[in-house]
């Protein structure tokens, strides 16, 4: 006998932004020792809004407006967050995050090995990333494999409003350090059901989008609603794909992926950042360890190519197109 | 900016009193105290050395000429306060209180050395230049933040000040008014670059004035100069009065670390005319009336036997286990690292 039952819960219908933002009122709320520092989140409520009306109902103290200095935010997080606060760091742009890069990986990401545990760096980065929106140069890098690369951190990427509340929560709440990776092209895309109270999504869980029998798509943030598009396009011609929205990227959901392509044999990879070194080739080599005498077909991968992000005029030759996509699934059906 | 900036002095190098005004603050306490913690690190590192010739521990960089700066610094902290060394900073750290046995262990290429004694705030040194500066400046604006009368120091040298983070290090010190020490060791070297091509400026304490801290420059070869000069900084701190930046202008007698050679960058007899700051302390002891050999003497068999004692300890501490290299990377082990945990530990017992 199966019990079903709807917990009434309250829901407000927002953008991926909005419920970045209500994730860390909701942090805000619940957690003293959290608070927000970055450039220009505190009176203009950050260049995107993500932390609109933060300070004015937090203070000054808790939504902190600092120098524009990456290695600063990120530096003086390590001594906040070592000494007992829970900093949610905003990088304006991922493409500004190298200055930071020396602090992510030699600092944060290692002081709990160092100590043995005796200190650790609770610290979350939001960093909007990828390209699609027009912005100016360097404001539409992926540059997430630079930190599933890195041993200690790990990297996580909501595609919608539910999983931006529900991952950023559970980012703030882990105990390591956590770069929460914001797709910009996303961000007031399309509006959700988000619960208005607190709730989590696991780090490290993957999720089905779409269920199918003949072709895995694995991929995350701004290119799971696209990858869905064309999943539904090719049903029309009798493809059935199955759409793996990976949303932590580092610890990757091995298993999810495991079962997905064993099932179908076939599996498209399909991301925003360059080709060589990006994530998509550990997906490949996961695959290749776990799924090797299933498949039916090579993997195909389809990214960005290996040069820096173009100008706006040429970004959407370099962003991964349903025709690309398109494409890569005949590839390996046709096999 | 040297005239801006002269180098405090309070006893010179013939251990004479310079700065009369500064008699009545030297008690026969603080001198002990000084020797002690003074000859304790410099025989620390004459031992490291000495055992890193022998292969006993890995490359080690001395501090030897820098006592007075580590020992006067690290004497004015309190108990709660938090340190932020360099690599070359553990004279400071085991005057500040960090075990002996664990420092040798650290140099010896033990995650253990990192672990401070419980309840004491000693990060581990950074090995990065100046990346540190920023964590002092964020650990002790917590502090503030906590309403503690706590501070944070971060130890520098005179290279570091070339780096980006120690600029947003004093910005970020400046801008939030934290109660930092910014203490810089400027020992006339950053490995083989000497002070003069690190720098067009004649001094690193004018650096403070672009960022509205206060700075002084202190003769870092006399513990009294560094000692007082810390004093008032951190009585400025914990009072709400913000950062300070201290230069302490010293010398580093020997090589870069033990895998250096300085003859190859060094002029010949540079440093020659320098007073070595213990001998200096020795002199001053003599002239004021502080000599008394019998604390010489137990002072310097004491310390022999626990030198003696922290290498024995470190030579029979446990042998490092290849699961501390996953265990400590996250709090909870991700699957993928205990797998290949499980993986190599599995070759490792011939499964």
């Amino acid at each position: 006998m199966t019990t079903e039952y709807t917990e009434r819960i309250a829901t407000k219908n927002i953008t991926m932004i909005q419920a970045i933002n209500d994730g860390m009122r909701t942090v805000l709320e619940r957690d003293p020792t959290t608070l927000i520092l970055g450039e220009d989140v505190g009176k203009n409520g950050g260049v995107f809004r993500a932390t609109d009306g933060l300070q004015e109902e937090f203070g000054e103290d808790r939504v902190i407006d600092t120098p524009l200095s990456e290695s600063g935010i990120i530096g003086t997080s390590v001594g906040l967050a070592v000494n007992g606060l829970k900093p949610i760091a905003e990088i304006q742009f991922m493409g500004f995050i190298y200055p930071a890069y020396d602090q992510i990986m030699t600092h944060v990401s290692r002081i709990r090995m160092r100590t043995m545990g005796r200190y650790s760096v609770p610290l979350v980065i939001r960093a909007p990333f990828g390209a699609g929106v027009r912005a100016p140069e360097i404001h539409s890098d992926s540059a997430e494999s630079l930190f599933t690369h890195m041993p200690g951190i790990k990297v996580v990427c909501p595609a919608t409003p539910y999983d931006a509340k529900g991952l950023l929560i559970a980012a703030i709440e882990d105990p390591d350090p956590v770069l929460y990776m914001e797709p910009m092209h996303s961000y007031r895309s399309f509006r959700e059901e988000v619960p208005t109270d607190y709730y989590t999504v696991e780090i490290g869980k993957g999720k089905k989008r779409i269920e199918g029998n003949d072709v895995t798509l694995i991929t995350w943030g701004a290119m799971v609603p696209l990858v869905e598009k064309v999943a539904n396009q090719v049903k029309g011609r009798g493809i059935d794909c199955e759409v793996i929205d990976l949303r932590t990227l580092y610890p990757i959901d091995e298993g999810l992926i495991a079962e997905s392509v064993q099932k179908t044999g076939r599996a498209v990879v399909i991301h925003e950042a360059p080709k060589t070194g990006g994530l998509g080739s550990d997906i490949v080599s996961i695959i290749n360890d776990t799924s090797f005498l299933y498949l039916k077909a090579p993997i195909e991968r389809v990214s960005g190519f290996d040069v820096p992000v173009p100008f706006s005029s040429l970004e959407n030759h370099y962003l991964p197109t349903p025709e690309r996509i398109n494409r890569a699934i005949e590839k390996v059906i046709d096999f | 900016m040297e005239e801006v900036y002269p180098l405090k002095q309070i006893i010179d190098d013939h251990g004479n009193l310079v700065d009369k005004s500064s008699k009545s603050l030297i008690t026969r306490e603080l001198v002990q105290k000084a020797y002690y913690h003074m000859y304790r690190i410099r025989t620390f590192d004459k031992k490291a050395k000495s055992l890193q010739r022998q292969g006993r521990i890995g490359t080690y960089p001395p501090f030897e000429g820098q006592e007075a700066a580590q020992v006067g610094s690290a004497l004015a902290l309190e108990e709660n306060d938090w340190l932020f060394p360099t690599y070359r900073d553990h004279g400071a750290m085991l005057t500040f209180g960090a075990d002996m046995t664990r420092t040798f262990l650290y140099w010896n290429g033990r995650l253990e050395g990192c672990q401070p004694p419980e309840g004491k705030h000693i990060f581990p040194a950074a090995v990065p230049i100046a990346t540190q500066i920023l964590h002092a400046v964020g650990a002790s604006w917590a502090e503030k933040r906590k309403g503690t009368k706590n501070i944070a120091i971060a130890y520098f040298g005179d290279g570091a000040t070339s780096e980006g983070d120690f600029h947003e290090g004093l910005n970020f010190a400046s801008v939030f008014q934290t109660p930092t020490i910014l203490f810089n060791q400027n020992n006339g070297y950053a490995i083989s670059v000497p002070f003069e091509r690190q720098m067009n400026s004649k001094t690193v304490a004018q650096k403070g004035i672009a960022y509205e801290i206060p700075s002084i420059r202190v003769d870092g070869n006399d513990f009294f100069a560094v000692y007082f000069a810390m004093q008032e900084a951190t009585r400025r701190a914990r009072t709400g009065g913000g950062p300070t930046l201290i230069e302490a202008v010293t010398w580093r007698t020997g090589a870069h670390t033990t895998a250096d050679d300085p003859t190859k960058y060094r002029p010949d007899g540079i440093g020659k005319d320098i007073v070595d700051p213990l001998l200096r302390l020795e002199r001053m002891m003599k002239n004021e009336g502080y000599w008394d050999e019998e604390f010489i003497q137990s002072t310097r068999e004491r310390i022999e036997e626990e030198i003696d004692d922290a290498v024995k300890a470190m030579e029979s501490y446990p042998k490092a286990k290849p699961e501390d290299m996953f265990d400590h990377v996250f709090a909870e082990l991700p699957e993928q690292l205990v797998k290949q945990k499980e993986s190599y530990l599995q070759l490792l017992r011939g499964e």
